[in-house]
């Protein structure tokens, strides 16, 4: 039987491509005194609710679904982040 | 030459597109919608136009390259067709893998609307022919997502087109209005036959509008398809 799940993507600019929203929020930060900070990525979190078999199937799906359109692995890399099985 | 221009949901230089092809060089121009699939044979030139498909949610040109029509583009290129791609065009193109690199956020993060002085860095093109080497262009640009990226192997320096450049034809980075590897404002795949520009020159053909010197692309893929076509015949 198939069961529901909640899985979060967590999507980001690759190391070497520049990032200007995160050089923008790093001088943003610098400006109110948090002077610690290095670097700055912003990126997405996509969240998607989906019906799968089991949870390596969740895996495999998304897995799937970031290499063919959520993220472009040009520019971007992905990571799993949580599959969470949904009552 | 017969000619499409493909109108994804979001399109907004669809229109300009194909007044252009059809009324300014008279050419034999068809709008083909996106759920819409051809033959490969069936059109000489494929136009994927400017604008904004599907929202550019996700990434810019990222669910347009699903779109059924992307099939038969791919096929029609395959078959050596001419396709040429205006901003929101070439993103879909770099999205769909016809074109490498990918289409970023511009450096500044604004959405630049302004003209632009491009240098024709390779005039050995269809689309650049009746151009000379160096010459500048002065054309219309207007996108948040013009930052052209590229992994230094998948990209030969004759696939660079148009670079970005001052109104004397040097290549700067003050004239690099979005951060592009290069001064990068266009490319041309490995076979010379799939072109992808962020400046607009169907913006720019008429007297009308003060500047024509988007014309001379169009010249250009109209002189060499015609030479292509005598020299075919002998």
């Amino acid at each position: 039987m198939r069961k529901m799940y909640r899985v979060r993507v967590q999507i980001l600019p690759k190391e070497g491509v520049f990032d200007p929203q995160g050089y923008t929020v790093r001088g943003a930060l610098e400006k109110l005194g948090f002077d610690g900070v290095k670097e700055v990525r912003l990126g997405k979190l996509i969240e998607i609710l989906m019906e799968a078999e089991d949870e390596s199937h969740v895996r495999t799906l998304v897995s799937a679904m970031c290499d063919r359109l959520l993220a472009n692995p040009i520019v971007e890399t992905y990571r799993l982040l949580d599959v969470e099985e949904v009552p | 030459m017969r000619c499409a221009v493909v109108v994804f949901p979001g399109s907004n230089c669809d229109r300009d597109a194909y007044h252009v092809l059809k009324n300014v060089f008279c050419l034999d121009s068809h709008y083909v919608f996106h759920e819409e699939s051809f033959s490969p044979d069936e059109f000489d030139l494929i136009v994927l136009p400017g604008g904004f498909s599907f929202g550019d949610y996700l990434r810019a040109g990222a669910i347009a390259r699903f779109s059924p029509v992307m099939e038969s583009v791919r096929r029609a290129a395959e078959l050596g067709k001419f396709v040429l791609g205006i901003c929101n065009g070439f993103q879909i193109l770099t999205e769909s893998g016809l074109l490498p690199g990918a289409l970023l956020r511009n450096r500044n993060l604004k959405f630049i609307c302004r003209d632009v002085y491009v240098r024709v860095t390779n005039n050995r093109t269809a689309f650049t022919c009746s151009l000379q080497l160096g010459e500048v262009l002065r054309l219309p640009i207007a996108h948040g997502e013009g930052r052209y990226f590229v992994p230094s192997d998948r990209l030969k320096v004759e696939q660079i087109v148009f670079q970005y450049c001052d109104e004397h034809g040097t290549v700067t980075d003050e004239a690099n209005p979005n951060g592009s590897i290069l001064n990068i404002a266009g490319i041309i795949n490995e076979r010379g036959n799939v072109l992808g520009m962020m400046p607009h020159p169907e913006r720019c053909c008429e007297e009308i509008l003060g500047n024509t010197d988007g014309r001379k692309i169009f010249e250009s893929l109209i002189a060499y398809f015609s030479w292509r076509k005598e020299h075919a015949a002998d």
